[in-house]
């Protein structure tokens, strides 16, 4: 309470007011500090020393303490320090060694006072006694720590650090005779400003120096550190050892913390290297700053709040040579950037959500999940603490089983399994896929093989394959159909772009409205659907399923819209909340009645576009129309494929067309493709696959792969020393190591041993040693295992 | 040849493990091999001497064994394996087999082999430390043994080097070692260059690249120009240069390698210091290290007379000895009267600042040395470009070069949290070894006991900064005058600027009361203070680069 009026009398006395500004100095600055009144700041460096005034619009210099022609180092200040009681006195350490107090109420120019020269290197920092109007304190390079009395010449006591840097001192705001020094090695001391002859308590309180420490204005107890090892320690000083009590990792080392007035758990830090910004910790909250400001251009040397009872103004200096003035209000607060939302997937496929209540609550008036046991919501409320200036937050954590998930992917890995990328004509290569997605149930992908075989293949040979081809069931005509729907090339591009373009719209629909009114569209959209297609059924008879997914391979583009958010994340809605999304994934399960069903306005367009092509069609089939012409068509087409998600897709065609296509898709696009499917089909564990990829690609940087890690480090059996050259023999002790435990000979070829007891031998000898025996040939008594 | 090389290295690891009976083993392999290889040339032992220099290739491999040999009989922290390689030697001899002879006695040109520690004669840990140097290299190279005058900086800077060369590091391994070539070579340092030749083809280095640096990669070649610069005059690099490194399209470096190399750069170049300064021989098993020509008068190795092993030249030291007595005594007092009197009077600031200028202009007064034995061997110019380019004196010539104040960018704030940031652990390394070097004492000088050595040590590294441009505000640079006199001014000198001109008679002229250990330790001084200075403006420049 006492504070509470002395604070307002603080600053009703003399009203704070301003904006954020800064002025040029015409030197970086090592250091700032300002007057008790907050009226006046006063900046230090290699080549400044001014003081300058703070005004409602900028700031104005006052004075220029560097006088005389030549200015001597004693002006070169590492540190600076204005008195907190007495308004005229001010305090500088200079960089070789001179310890120099300034009178600003001297009527000469110049304003020096009292000069100490007893320290024998760089004075890192002084520091008045908070009340006591004479008594000074410095901390050297050197090792030793002086306390000054103003009144006399020379100091009345020296601490000595035993010969380590002391890079910090600070007395105590509440226990007066208390002081706390930081040391180059990482130790923070305490002394009783009256015993010089040890220290009172020393701790070690970061690896690497420790370059400032800050004592807490209100709490008696805490002392805020900041070392080179990048952190920020709070120490609760009151128990019997020294307590760390916070612990704040920043990206760089610290070089000052300072205490944020009013508030208890806020402190502002700077960096000596790199990072330029000034950050301000929530220091319960040490992963994300609650405020920074960005303005300075080199690092910041000097932060200093302006007033001890204010919280909304910080000054600072640095060394791109600007004095700032920051407005708490216009800090930037990274917490607002910050994703609210986190997303995660487990080991099994489980995938978790949380996010700000806020933000799911909005949602709140939907339909509850049917597929409910599928999701367990789980809610976190932080305790409100009374003191805490954060809004009240809450998250909400959702887990969605896995059950589905598993089978979903169950098709990803056929594939990868069953398809035939090289080895085979490439039109048989084409059908075998075709058909392998087809037997997945994945008729746009097997139509889109069909295609490519179509596209690509040689007129004259196209008839053969297409003719005896017993997966397609394709007859000439629609064939013919088929190709001349191909041949309209351009127009099939711009078009698939278009529905592509409704695709999106359509997923925006997703977001933006209640489930059932997409269901309501969905159904709608079958309905017309289903109309149309009979239409098309009755236009050409002939055609069954197959034939029609081959015609329309806009129709599997419509279909994979629906599939392939279910994986992606801007669904988290859908899953969550529409009761639709059980649909899609029974859907795929399902499937072909709904896919038709889904084709919705696609299948509305193909079929009088098919007419039309039909129409006209026959002037311009051309037998010799040149691959390369469906090129750009089949570019979007593995590019859409690699954005949907299916990179599988892509890749796979891209390796299937070879030359055919590799030109027209640039080589990073193509390593990205080849990266992010082998990393999935590690990830499944399918190395067989992936290093057919990574053998079968083309871009250097793939095959390449196959070369790193290949080494096998092996020790010698017998010496138990890494072998260096020849797999089989050990250059150390001249043995051969890789006897065949079955028929003693050296195995220059496949090794097999067993990892439990390292013996082994030719693969063959183990394999039909372990058919009759469950030991180890070797003898050793292991139970060996050859799976 | 090499290829050989790379094949038979194989069979000397054996030999550095800690375990007895596998170095016994190890060694029984070697012996039934030699032996074997022996005895297939053994028909013609009476090949005349020209023949074997021309090295027919059998024997050149056995020769290579037996250089190898020669150089674990003498060199190898092993008693035992010491012993049989000894044995070996005698009794390939025996067979008639000429059996190489090392050129030269001890590890070190300038001191007398018998000052040297004994391998395998000294204190458990020193040896420890020598085990572990062997059995990580498979040879103790003759720095490592002059260091060992000092185990607790030796062990210090084989982590560091073991660190940079063969642990994680941004650089591949025979990128470091040829970078390591180049910092070495452009100071014609052909011990270094040597042994590193030897590594690098060993970690599968292209022959190619050393025919000289056009064979080597593009961003290597790059690295010539700061190779160059952080060499001789590290104040002229600017963050252009680094900038240069870091936007050059696919030959660009990232910061973490640039900082990798950087590291490794200066490294080297205040190693090839260190080793100029203590004259260290060239390795036995290396090329000029050993002899198949039997000992005769006229050919007589130089290396042998300068040793200081032969009887005139050390009687010469005592007689020298004789004449100084006095010096430490002198330097002592001065030291105390400077500590004394440092209270009393205060110089002035203006005096302060001339005195940095006046210790600036006299180190470029101070002459390097007399221009003798400093032809580049074609050998080792071809790793670097433009051999003109030099040391040259700071802001001569009215290029003025703004003075490096140590206070705005020191190691320990700013370069230490840069080098951490980019190439973790190396920064801890580094600062430990800095630390070592500047704060190693022995309270001793001379034959004097309980002596404060701070003041000197601080007055070497400020002098070799100093002549670097980079001034601490809180020296007073007039001691340097008082403590350091000019004999030994030209020896740091011509160390830390040219190094190739070392010459025995600078060795021996400064100091010559103090030990031979003394003398190493000031080397030790050198050459982490020149690492300092040159990576503190490398840093400085990367810094402003990010900034």
């Amino acid at each position: 309470m006492e504070k509470m009026s002395r604070v307002t009398t603080a600053l009703s006395s003399n009203t704070i007011s301003g904006r954020t500004m800064f002025c040029h100095l015409d030197a970086p600055a090592n250091a700032i500090s300002v007057c008790r009144d907050a009226a006046q700041v006063v900046v230090a460096g290699r080549n400044i020393f001014k003081i300058y005034a703070l005004e409602e619009e900028q700031f104005v210099e006052k004075l220029n303490l560097r006088v005389g022609r030549k200015p001597s180092l004693n002006f070169s200040c590492a540190d600076v320090m204005w008195h907190q009681m007495e308004e005229n006195l001010l305090a500088t350490a200079a960089t070789n060694g001179a310890v120099v107090t300034w009178n600003l109420g001297k009527p000469s120019r110049n304003k020096q006072e009292q000069l100490f020269t007893e320290h024998k290197r760089t004075v890192n920092k002084v520091c008045f006694h908070p009340t006591e109007a004479y008594m000074l304190l410095s901390g050297s390079q050197d090792g030793f720590m002086k306390c000054f009395d103003l009144r006399k010449k020379e100091s009345v006591s020296t601490f000595s650090g035993q010969s380590e840097s002391v890079r910090d001192v600070q007395f105590s705001m509440k226990d007066y005779f208390t002081f706390a020094a930081s040391f180059e090695n990482g130790n923070v001391q305490l002394w009783d400003i009256r015993r010089p002859d040890r220290y009172e308590r020393m701790f070690t309180a970061h690896t690497g120096p420790v370059f400032c420490c800050d004592w807490h204005p209100d709490d008696r107890g805490w002392l805020a550190t900041g070392g080179r090892d990048k952190m920020v320690k709070v120490w609760d000083m009151t128990t019997n050892r020294a307590k760390e009590i916070y612990c704040v990792q920043t990206i760089a080392s610290v070089a000052r913390v300072k205490w944020r007035p009013e508030r208890k758990h806020h402190l502002a830090t700077c960096s000596m290297m790199v990072d330029h910004n000034i950050y301000v910790w929530d220091i319960r909250r040490p992963f994300i700053p609650f405020a920074t400001f960005e303005e300075h251009k080199d690092v910041t040397t000097g932060i200093v709040w302006r007033h001890q009872h204010d919280p909304q103004f910080l000054l600072s200096g640095s060394k791109d040579s600007t004095l700032y003035q920051h407005m708490f209000k216009d800090a930037t607060r990274p917490v607002d950037k910050a994703n609210p939302e986190g997303l995660c997937f487990g080991l099994f496929g489980d995938l978790a959500f949380a996010a700000k209540e806020s933000l799911i609550s909005g949602d709140a008036n939907r339909k509850p999940y049917p597929g409910g046991d599928r999701r367990y919501p789980i809610f976190f409320f932080k305790k409100a603490d009374p003191t805490e200036q954060f809004a009240h937050v809450s998250s909400a954590l959702s887990v969605f089983g896995t059950d589905l998930d598993s089978n979903r992917m169950d098709w990803f890995v056929k594939t990868a399994q069953l398809y035939l990328l090289s080895g085979k004509p490439f039109a048989e290569l084409c059908d075998h896929n075709a058909k392998v997605a087809r037997e997945l149930k994945r008729p746009q992908v097997s139509t889109t093989w069909t295609m490519l075989r179509i596209m690509f293949s040689d007129p004259a040979n196209l008839i053969a394959p297409g003719l005896n081809l017993s997966l397609g069931k394709l007859g000439t005509l629609p064939l013919m159909n088929s190709f001349s729907m191909k041949e309209m090339g351009t127009g099939i591009g711009t078009e698939s772009r278009l529905e592509r373009s409704k695709g999106e719209s359509r997923q925006d629909n997703i977001h933006l409205e209640p489930g059932n009114i997409l269901i309501n569209n969905n159904n709608e959209e079958n309905e017309e659907t289903e109309g149309s297609e009979a239409e098309y059924m009755f236009g050409d008879a002939e055609l069954d399923d197959d034939d029609l997914y081959s015609m329309e391979h806009e129709n599997q583009t419509e279909e994979q819209e629906y599939t392939l958010p279910q994986e992606a994340f801007p669904l988290r809605h859908e899953i969550m909340d529409n009761p639709s999304a059980p649909e899609h994934l029974q859907q795929d399960k399902a499937d072909s009645p709904h896919v038709s069903g889904n084709e919705a306005e696609v299948t509305c367009l193909t079929p009088i576009e098919s007419f039309s092509l039909i129409s006209i069609s026959q002037p311009l089939f051309s037998p010799h129309l040149p691959a390369s012409f469906f090129c750009p068509i089949v570019r979007e087409m593995l590019s859409y494929y690699a954005e949907q998600g299916d990179v599988q897709m892509a890749v796979s065609v891209l390796i299937v067309l070879g030359d055919r296509i590799r030109k027209e898709i640039d080589d990073l696009t193509q390593e990205h493709w080849y990266m992010s499917y082998i990393d999935l089909l590690q990830r499944f564990e399918l190395w067989n696959v992936s290093n057919e990829v990574i053998k079968l690609s083309t871009c250097s940087a793939i095959t390449c792969l196959n070369q790193t890690s290949t080494t096998l480090h092996i020790n010698c059996s017998n010496c138990k020393r890494p072998m260096n050259n020849k797999g089989w023999i050990c250059d150390r002790c001249h043995q051969c190591a890789s006897v065949c435990a079955v028929c003693h000979h050296v195995v220059k070829g496949l090794f097999v041993w067993c990892q439990g007891c390292s013996h082994g031998g030719h693969l063959e000898h183990i394999m039909n040693w372990l058919k009759s025996s469950a030991h180890c040939p070797a003898g050793c008594g292991h139970l060996c295992e050859y799976t | 040849m090499e290829v050989q090389d790379q094949e038979s290295l194989g069979r000397w690891d054996g030999l550095g493990s800690r375990d007895a009976s596998s170095r016994t083993e190890a060694m029984e392999n070697i012996c039934q091999e030699v032996l074997r290889k022996a005895e297939a040339i053994g028909p013609i032992p009476t090949s005349p001497p020209s023949s074997l220099a021309s090295g027919s290739p059998p024997n050149s491999d056995l020769n290579d064994i037996l250089a190898h040999l020669l150089m674990l009989s003498r060199r190898c922290p092993f008693e035992d394996v010491k012993k049989s390689c000894i044995r070996l030697l005698q009794t390939v001899q025996d067979l008639g087999v000429r059996i190489p002879r090392p050129l030269g006695n001890g590890p070190s040109r300038f001191i007398p082999e018998k000052e040297i520690l004994q391998v395998s004669k000294v204190d458990t840990r020193t040896q420890s430390i020598f085990e572990d140097a062997f059995a990580a290299l498979g040879r103790l190279d003759n720095i490592s043994l002059v260091m060992g005058f000092h185990p607790q900086y030796l062990e210090s800077f084989l982590r560091t080097q073991h660190y940079l060369l063969q642990m994680d590091g941004p650089l591949p391994l025979h990128y470091r070692h040829y970078i390591g070539i180049m910092a070495a070579a452009r100071h014609q340092c052909s011990y270094l260059v040597n042994l590193h030749v030897n590594d690098f083809l060993q970690v599968g280095g292209d022959l190619k690249w050393l025919n000289g640096l056009d064979e080597a990669p593009q961003k290597l070649q790059q690295l010539g120009e700061l190779n160059k610069i952080l060499a001789h005059r590290p104040w002229l690099l600017t963050k252009e240069h680094i900038e240069r490194f870091l936007k050059a399209e696919e030959h660009s470096w990232s910061l973490a390698e640039l900082i990798h190399a950087v590291v490794l750069l200066t490294h080297y170049h205040s190693l090839a210091s260190f080793t100029f300064g203590c004259g260290i021989m060239p390795e036995i098993h290396c090329d000029g290290g050993h002899t198949f020509r039997p000992p005769s008068l006229s050919q007589y190795c130089v290396c042998d007379i300068a040793n200081g092993n032969s009887h005139a030249t050390h009687h010469d030291n005592l007689f020298g000895n004789q004449e100084v007595n006095g010096e430490v005594e002198v330097l002592m007092e001065r030291m105390k009267q400077l500590q004394e009197c440092r209270d009393d009077e205060e110089a002035s600031q203006e005096e302060m600042a001339t005195r940095f200028e006046r210790e600036k202009t006299e180190s470029m007064l101070v002459v390097t040395a007399e221009e003798e034995e400093c032809v580049p061997s074609r050998d080792i110019s071809r790793h670097f470009e433009d051999p003109s380019y030099g040391y040259k004196d700071f802001s001569r010539r009215g290029e003025h070069v703004p003075t490096f104040r140590v206070q705005d960018y020191s190691w320990e704030d700013h370069g230490f949290s840069l080098v951490n940031r980019l190439y973790p652990d190396v920064g801890q390394m580094l600062d430990e070894k800095f630390q070592m070097a500047y704060n190693l004492t022995y309270n001793t000088m001379a034959t004097h006991k309980d002596v404060d050595t701070s003041m000197l040590r601080r007055a070497i590294w400020n002098y070799i900064h100093c002549m670097f441009g980079i001034r601490y505000d809180d020296y007073d640079y007039g001691e340097i005058n008082q403590l350091l006199d000019r004999s030994f001014k030209i020896y740091i000198k011509t160390m830390v600027c040219s190094p190739e001109k070392t010459t025995k008679r600078m060795y021996e002229s400064f100091w010559r009361q103090f030990q031979h250990s003394e003398k190493v330790h000031v080397n030790l001084l050198l050459m982490e203070a020149r690492m300092q200075a040159e990576l503190l403006y490398a840093l400085r420049a990367i810094t402003r680069y990010m900034t």
